[in-house]
């Protein structure tokens, strides 16, 4: 299998996979803490409350197309390098888009963690 | 941050990479997805070991969408970072791949950047009103 095709797997499953984690992360927040959730609604509740928020099912799309991919490249490539190569990509590009899409703070600590991993990412190569 | 959460956070760590080594190890018993048949890759689902991975990697989904419930998604990533060394550990020693030391290098580089991202703060705190976030005593008010 050709490098370009498993690389091109790895990154199918950094966007499904960031996109989806930006919008559970989105979901997660307007439902709030589920251990409290729990305690006031029990756990049919929570389900309940969690699969009835449309950004939730969104991210479920996501992580579909990032699941699918995963398959797909571990079919192709070692897992030691798929799994941290699109973890910590996924890692970058998450940060990203909580600075865009959630105005979570990304200081520059956050950013040389980004690069620091991004180079790690070109070691696992 | 109590026992619970950094339970939470453990949890996310172990079954994240335990599931990935699952289904690699399921993926080599399927063998290569061919292109041209992109749909054939759904069969894998009957797979035993897919289905262990799936099943772990479901543990891993609920003990994840529990951490973002209290934390950002910024910080819940690189908190969890020690799975990549986990499942850079289970394909060496369960599934017996070639791990060379650039590898082993890059596994260390992405550890250091996510350990020194999380010694940053954990939570931004939307003034937005439709945000509601429940975060407890290690709420941070971030500039």
């Amino acid at each position: 299998m050709r490098s370009l095709d498993l690389w091109g797997a790895i990154a199918l499953i950094v966007l499904g996979s960031s996109s989806g984690d930006v919008l559970l992360s989105a979901a997660m927040k307007r439902i709030g803490d589920l251990d409290q959730l729990r305690l006031g609604s029990g756990l049919p509740g929570v389900i309940g409350r969690v699969f009835s928020e449309k950004r939730f099912l969104l991210a479920l799309c996501c992580f579909s197309l990032g699941f699918f991919s995963l398959l797909t490249a571990l079919s192709w490539g070692d897992a030691s390098l798929v799994a941290p190569a699109s973890a910590s990509m996924t890692f970058v590009a998450s940060a990203v888009m909580a600075k865009i899409f959630l105005k979570e703070d990304v200081d520059h600590r956050r950013w040389v963690a980004a690069v620091l991993v991004c180079v790690g990412v070109a070691l696992l190569r | 941050m109590n026992y619970k959460k950094y339970l939470v956070l453990l949890a996310v760590m172990c079954f994240g990479s335990t599931g990935d080594a699952l289904l690699k190890r399921g993926m080599n018993d399927f063998g290569p997805v061919d292109l041209h048949h992109p749909l054939h890759v759904v069969a894998a689902l009957g797979n035993p070991w897919v289905l262990a991975g799936i099943t772990v990697l479901t543990a891993f989904f609920a003990s994840y969408l529990t951490a973002l419930s209290w934390a950002d998604l910024s910080y819940v990533l690189p908190a969890t970072a020690l799975g990549y060394v986990g499942v850079t550990l289970l394909g060496r020693y369960f599934l017996h791949e070639n791990v060379s030391p650039m590898r082993w290098l890059g596994v260390l580089l992405i550890s250091c950047g996510v350990g020194w991202v999380t010694r940053g703060p954990a939570l931004t705190v939307s003034p937005s009103p439709d945000t509601r976030v429940h975060g407890g005593e290690e709420q941070h008010e971030v500039a």
